[in-house]
């Protein structure tokens, strides 16, 4: 590897960069689906390759190839000062990094049991099982399982000496149940309908219990076909962490996003309210309770790791705290605008992307005093909500509506009747000003998504989000006609 | 490994594209994993390799800030045997990666339980074939860092003019795919496609947008693109609340092609009226006689494509026709269940998605863009929607806000624009309720592919919430 990203590195300081760095990557990842108790999808993939980054004349320039050859790291780091000169053309402020200590060492997810060493028919025994066990309930029109392993290898390295090498572990499993009346269909999924996923091994698989969990959602999934409409009103609501961590990554970690703040996600996902003058006010994002972290080193998560693809060595960057706007998640480039040092959330799709500015694991810290059980047990008449259906939130993370795969009715402590097609929407700072209840300990989960999307081409990144569950009043309950 | 015949082979589609040494060199890869597959004991086996040559520059505040290029190449394998079915993909093309690759999708497949519904590979067609449509543009091909970096700079100009600034991106590339299987499929074609959309922002708090998708790069006018969305932009400053209810809209092209794509994923694949969570039923009016929209590959406004990725010849697939539901798109699998023929709408497999229609048409109506505005008493115009997504799925209940310019219209005329509003709308409502279709269309990009859709009038869309710009 040494001798690749020699090579590039030299080829692009004689063209004239005056930095550069390189990323070789490998992904190996496989993948198991399985529907109403059929294995539908068996697949495994491989995928290896260098991409150069380049700043000539203050402007950036990447390629990328999957040839792993010295000649081609020569084409490669060409190509990208050529590109670079090109983007020269059409700039009006030059970048400038800021300083961080050439980085040096190795980083390995913790791993008991090694996914890709498990033989496939176990691993497909193992999800079969949840699946048949989901699709044997009477109502069930529809099931699907699925697993999901993957492993990335990385070097890097830079023009200032830095290399690393880097290996992380990723996996996830769900259950998912459909049940279909006429025009109603409803689901019921276990951990979440898009998986639950962990930095972790098989053990992790092995500890969701899906086939355990299976029947007793698919029994839901059917119940909810008949279950009322969740009533519209200003209601309180109290959210399982299944739907909390998604509220607080649209809400919270997306619009934390430097870059996006300085509107290069303007084109395609928007920009952010949390504006640079807000840092500076101390703009009160929620309530006393509400304290967010973008912590890269957080056991478990999808977002943790030694160093991001700038080299920058993994930290814990205060969002929120105490209820007041502290922080960024940010790079080289975009926290000096600020007059801070880069967090640490330089992370790259893969070996033909360029790094952007991107979520850790954004988590919502627990606040001793209640568990969640004894949030419930506090609250006279609200609902419970849990397990995300849908999302969606305005170009600038402000006006946010969630649905959710099921709402139970809180009365006086205790959570009773099923309702279905529950809804809920706000204004991001009104709604977690909102939070009056936050779930301590014993709650508190590391969960994620591999799925989140930005950037053009659109770059899908593995992020975590450890909450807790917590409590809203007065939200909106019930949008739209049904 | 010898040459491939393109005139005698059965099965062989290829869309005529320059010399083909691109397309033939993938072509060959395929067949040579495939024979390797069975020579090791795959009683079938199908190959797509996808090879691929892509830049993107990307802009905001005026400025490049974003220049990437890439090269790439993959091999996918769907290993069978019997009815067990196993499928890798690999990067590493050379000996001991192909052999890799069979040889563990020869082990994982053997470990797999049995598909009990398997109905094979697809097999050639011997129906007669569409006029190939060319799919590659040289000019796409030829687009240098300095060609997107030129266009850039008159998009920016555009928004310089208006006092505004762009943020955008305009990507170009060309890939070659290919499919081979044991079953006589040999399909080979060079596409290319550009895209450049930009988002102009006014200091005024006016947004405007314009988007164009091409074949060929050398069609689309960026200072053209740039100019429409200034002009959109500067008309959007300093918007006002509007309460949240019912209005009569017109929908930008760049909107009404959430509602084909949405309607495309929720409903008219096979595998979603097999599931039963399609609202789709054959002969069913679910939009007004307004509304034809097809699936088309040859549609030379489009992205053309003459096979999909399981090296199906793509069928001219009428999903709705002047308002009713007629038919489904179809993979291998999906058509089999039916008994039926795949229409071409394969994704490369593992797909547990089932089929999607990459090519969507919707007919042109007769109305002006004056005529559409000028048929609202008191309504909104809307340029597009921004992060939309299924509440009910089968009741095609879509949430999502509006972006880039909304606004007023009170009596045939815009009176000013208004802050931007959620919505929670059923798409099946919206399109029962479509008064006007514009008689012009826009190429956009979809979900997956590229649309050819026109603006449309519809009598009432549901607004739920409001933000604040």
């Amino acid at each position: 590897m040494r001798d690749l990203t020699d090579r590039a590195l030299d080829t692009a300081d004689s063209l004239g960069a005056t930095y550069a760095d390189v990323r070789i990557v490998s992904r190996r990842d496989e993948s198991i689906s399985v529907k109403t108790g059929r294995v539908e999808g068996v697949a495994m993939g491989e995928s290896e390759g260098f991409g150069v980054r380049v700043l000539v004349d203050g402007a950036w320039g990447f390629a990328a190839s999957h040839r792993l050859e010295l000649d081609e790291a020569d084409r490669v780091a060409g190509l990208a000062v050529r590109i670079a000169r090109a983007s020269a053309t059409a700039l009006r402020n030059q970048v400038t990094l800021d300083d961080r200590p050439p980085a040096s060492g190795t980083y390995e997810t913790p791993v008991e049991e090694d996914p890709f060493k498990i033989p496939i028919a176990r691993k497909i025994d193992d999800l079969v099982a949840a699946d048949r066990a989901a699709s044997s309930v009477k109502g069930v029109a529809f099931t699907e399982s699925i697993y999901a392993a993957t492993r990335e290898s990385k070097t890097f390295a830079a023009s200032d000496g830095s290399y690393t090498e880097q290996t992380t572990t990723h996996v996830g499993g769900a259950v998912e149940a459909n049940a279909i009346d006429g025009d109603e269909l409803q689901r019921r999924s276990y951990p979440d309908a898009g998986g639950g996923y962990r930095a972790a091994g098989y053990e992790y698989i092995r500890s969701l219990d899906l086939a355990g969990r299976a029947e007793g959602l698919a029994e839901e999934a059917v119940a909810l076909l008949t279950a009322p409409q969740c009533p519209p009103g200003r209601r309180t609501i109290v959210l399982d962490p299944s739907q909390l961590y998604m509220q607080v990554h649209e809400s919270c970690g997306h619009p934390s996003e430097l870059d996006r703040v300085f509107g290069t996600e303007a084109s395609y996902a928007g920009t952010s309210f949390l504006t640079t003058d807000k840092l500076e006010s101390g703009f009160r994002y929620g309530s006393d309770l509400v304290t967010i972290v973008a912590d890269a080193t957080a056991p478990g998560g999808m977002g943790t790791f030694g160093w991001d693809d700038e080299g920058v060595a993994a930290e814990a960057v205060p969002l929120v705290k105490d209820g007041i706007f502290v922080g960024y998640l940010s790079s080289r480039e975009t926290a000096p605008r600020i007059g801070r040092g880069s967090g640490g959330a330089m992370r790259a799709d893969g070996w033909n992307r360029i790094p952007l500015i991107r979520m850790t694991n954004v988590n919502m810290l627990p606040v001793p005093g209640m568990s969640l059980d004894e949030i419930v047990a506090d609250t006279d008449d609200g609902l419970y909500l849990a397990n995300n259906r849908s999302w969606s939130i305005d170009d600038r993370r402000l006006n946010f509506q969630f649905s959710t795969e099921v709402a139970y009715e809180i009365k006086g402590g205790k959570k009773g009747r099923l309702f279905r097609n529950a809804t809920y929407t706000g204004i991001t700072y009104e709604f977690w000003r909102s939070c009056d209840a936050v779930g301590d300990e014993r709650s508190f989960v590391m969960l994620g998504t591999p799925n989140c999307g930005k950037g053009e081409p659109v770059q899908t990144a593995h992020v975590g989000h450890a909450v807790s569950g917590a409590r809203f009043r007065d939200v909106q309950v019930g949008v739209g006609k049904w | 490994m010898k040459a491939v015949d393109t005139q005698t082979r059965a099965g062989w589609t290829r869309a005529p594209s320059g010399d083909g040494a691109l397309e033939d060199d993938a072509l060959q890869l395929a067949e040579e994993v495939v024979e390797r597959a069975i020579g090791i004991g795959a009683t079938e086996a199908e190959a797509l390799v996808q090879v691929e040559d892509s830049a993107l520059t990307r802009f905001a505040n005026s400025e490049i800030h974003q220049n990437v290029a890439e090269s790439n190449r993959s091999v996918n394998l769907r290993f069978v045997v019997g009815k067990r079915i196993a499928v890798l993909s690999t990067a590493r093309t050379d000996e001991e990666g192909l052999r890799t690759l069979v040889r563990r999708a020869s082990g994982v497949a053997r470990s797999c339980e049995e598909y009990d519904e398997w109905a094979g590979l697809p097999t050639p067609d011997d129906s007669p074939r569409r006029p190939a449509v060319p799919a590659w543009s040289p000019a796409t091909a030829e687009a240098t860092p300095e060609f997107r970096a030129d266009a850039v700079r008159a998009v920016i100009a555009a928004a310089d003019a208006a006092g505004v600034a762009a943020y955008g991106s305009f990507s170009t590339g060309v890939e070659a795919v290919a499919i081979a299987n044991s079953r006589g499929i040999r399909a080979a074609e060079r596409r290319s496609s550009a895209h450049l959309l930009t988002v102009h922002m006014s200091p005024d708090g006016g947004n405007g947008y314009a988007e164009d998708l091409s074949m060929d790069a050398s069609t689309i006018d960026a200072a053209g693109l740039g100019r429409e969305a200034a002009t959109k932009a500067r008309a959007s400053d300093n918007a006002i609340g509007l309460p949240p209810g019912d209005y009569p809209v017109v929908l930008e092209e760049y909107a009404v092609v959430d509602i084909t794509d949405m309607l495309g994923y929720l409903g008219f694949s096979a595998l979603a009226v097999q599931e039963g969570r399609s609202f789709v039923e054959p002969g069913k009016r679910i939009a007004s006689d307004l509304v034809t929209v097809i699936d088309d590959g040859a549609d030379p406004a489009g992205l053309p494509m003459a096979f999909d990725y399981e090296g199906v010849a793509k069928q001219r697939v009428t999903m709705l026709e002047a308002g009713i539901c007629r038919d489904v798109v179809y993979d291998a699998q999906t058509a089999a269940r039916d008994g039926r023929r795949s229409t071409g709408h394969g994704l490369p497999a593992p797909n547990p998605y089932g089929p999607f229609p990459l090519n969507t048409v919707m007919s042109p109506g007769t109305s002006s863009r004056e005529e559409l505005v000028g048929g609202l008493e008191r309504g909104l115009l809307v340029t597009r929607f921004h992060y939309t997504n299924p509440v009910h799925p089968k009741l095609a209940i879509i949430t999502g806000m509006t972006r880039d310019g909304t606004f007023l219209v009170e009596g045939g005329e815009l009176v000013g624009p208004v802050r931007n509003l959620r919505y929670t709308q059923s798409y099946l409502d919206a399109l029962a309720g479509v008064s006007a279709v514009g008689s012009s269309r826009k190429t956009v990009r979809g979900f997956l592919g590229g649309a050819v859709v026109p603006a449309v009038r519809i009598d009432a869309w549901t607004f739920t919430g409001a933000t604040e710009h």
